[in-house]
């Protein structure tokens, strides 16, 4: 399994484009927000963390696409199942690979952007942390609906359609609690809800992922 | 369960039931929409807008149910590859998605003049709304296959992941202080709405009930012919 993500890694370093595509975009989705509400600093810290959040799902989205195609069309998913390792193990394995590569990238470069966006320094750790829970989620709950679109007609309209509901909850409780810290309360609970969303996505989604993954080279 | 596994049997059994249940959809449905519209009292505070309820609690409560049965017929087609239950899946996802776009409709009208807005962003009202999503995703994905199998097994998956929605819309309006009210009729206690409006309300869940069964046998029934269909092209091509 390691040696999965590690060589998922190593597919990222060398070719390096998805991931840093998605950097670009998260980065570049951001920037233009001042441009379309105006560089007024009172509105864009209140629109600081939605902005964060939606752009980091968004981005999210762009690279999940590519999760599994490559090894699908080339045929080393088929490979992978085909291994002693359970297809749970190969989707963990996939999913860690995709955090590392998009998920804490965007976790580093969200505190400056938080700063063009006139968010105050002492957020910033809260926003740290409460990446750390979404974007984890995000992948796991991404990488589902990408491996029931292997193989569809439309995948990449489809994708976004089954996704992006299921993103409700993790982006309602994200931005409560950032709001929560904004106004100075405290974001404690709302921060475990997410922790809690994590700890159920952990043991269920990678069973939805391998048994899609199954399906899909039947 | 598996005795009706065969659809020969399952079709000769709901052509029998099927004149019944349309026959008492019409009646409970004329029944119903004379007591709820006519017959009934108006609310001592809401005045004749409560009669909107008639409509919209019962398309609410059809569409959690028609998603629960779909979710079940899901995990019934993955682990026992129970034939009629994808089909079942297949059939009832455009009515589950009718009757949540009713009860959407329907609550957005009465929310107008009862709470000042068309729409607000709590809880129930949200986690709907992700149940019509979940909807329109499962039919989407359903038909972005070129071989049906796959698309049906796909969708069987993601009716199961989404069933997490139901339990949060069901206990949505208890978890959070939310503007929609709280159960008034399944709860522990007894009901706390007036026999004379829980009368029509229950005649017409009945009659949308019956109205879910009756079509939902049409369009398994369509959906085995039109697999029959399928399978005697492939046999003259082959």
């Amino acid at each position: 399994m390691l040696r999965l993500i590690l060589r998922d890694l190593r597919l990222v370093l060398r070719q390096g484009s998805d991931a840093t595509a998605a950097l670009m975009f998260f980065v570049l989705c951001v920037v233009l927000f001042p441009f379309g509400v105006g560089p007024e600093p009172n509105v864009l810290t209140r629109i600081a963390p939605g902005v964060l959040l939606i752009a980091a799902l968004l981005a999210a989205l762009l690279s999940m696409e590519r999760l599994f195609q490559g090894d699908f069309e080339d045929g080393s998913l088929e490979l992978l199942l085909l291994s002693p390792l359970p297809a749970e193990g190969v989707a963990v394995a996939k999913v860690a690979a995709h955090w590392l590569v998009t998920g804490v990238p965007l976790m580093l470069v969200a505190p400056l952007l938080a700063l063009l966006l006139r968010m105050p320094v002492d957020q910033l750790g809260l926003l740290v942390g409460t990446l750390a829970l979404v974007t984890p989620l995000l992948s796991l709950i991404g990488a589902v609906g990408a491996a029931l679109t292997l193989g569809a007609r439309r995948s990449g309209v489809l994708l976004p359609l089954l996704v992006l509901p299921l993103y409700i909850p993790v982006l309602i409780f994200a931005a409560a609690g950032l709001d929560a810290g904004l106004s100075g309360l405290s974001p404690r609970p709302h921060l475990l809800l997410l922790g809690g969303m994590l700890c159920g996505a952990l043991v269920l989604a990678p069973l939805a992922i391998a048994a899609a993954l199954r399906a899909a080279h039947e | 369960m598996h005795r009706f596994a065969n659809p020969a049997r399952f079709l000769k059994i709901a052509n029998a039931v099927l004149p019944w249940v349309a026959g008492l959809s019409v009646v409970c449905f004329a029944a119903g929409l004379y007591l709820g519209l006519i017959a009934s009292p108006p609310d001592y505070q809401q005045g004749d807008t409560v009669r909107i309820m008639y409509i919209h609690v019962p398309a609410a409560w059809m569409s959690m149910f028609t998603y629960s049965t779909m979710a079940v017929a899901a995990a019934a087609a993955l682990v026992w590859k129970h034939p009629l239950a994808e089909v079942y899946a297949k059939a009832a996802a455009p009515l589950g998605a009718g009757f949540t776009a009713l009860c959407l409709l329907t609550g957005s009208l009465w929310g107008a003049p009862m709470w000042g807005t068309w729409w607000v962003w709590d809880a129930r009202l949200t986690s709907v709304l992700v149940l019509f999503f979940l909807y329109l995703g499962y039919m989407a994905l359903v038909d972005a296959f070129d071989d049906p199998a796959r698309g049906n097994k796909a969708g069987n998956i993601l009716l199961l992941v989404g069933a997490v929605n139901v339990p949060i819309i069901k206990f949505s309006v208890e978890w959070w202080n939310t503007l929609h009210q709280p159960a008034s009729v399944f709860r522990l206690g007894g009901p706390t709405i007036a026999a004379s409006m829980l009368w029509p309300l229950l005649l017409l869940a009945v009659a949308f009930q019956s109205y879910f069964f009756a079509v939902v046998i049409l369009r398994i029934r369509a959906g085995l012919a039109a697999r029959r269909v399928q399978t005697l092209r492939l046999g003259q091509a082959g």
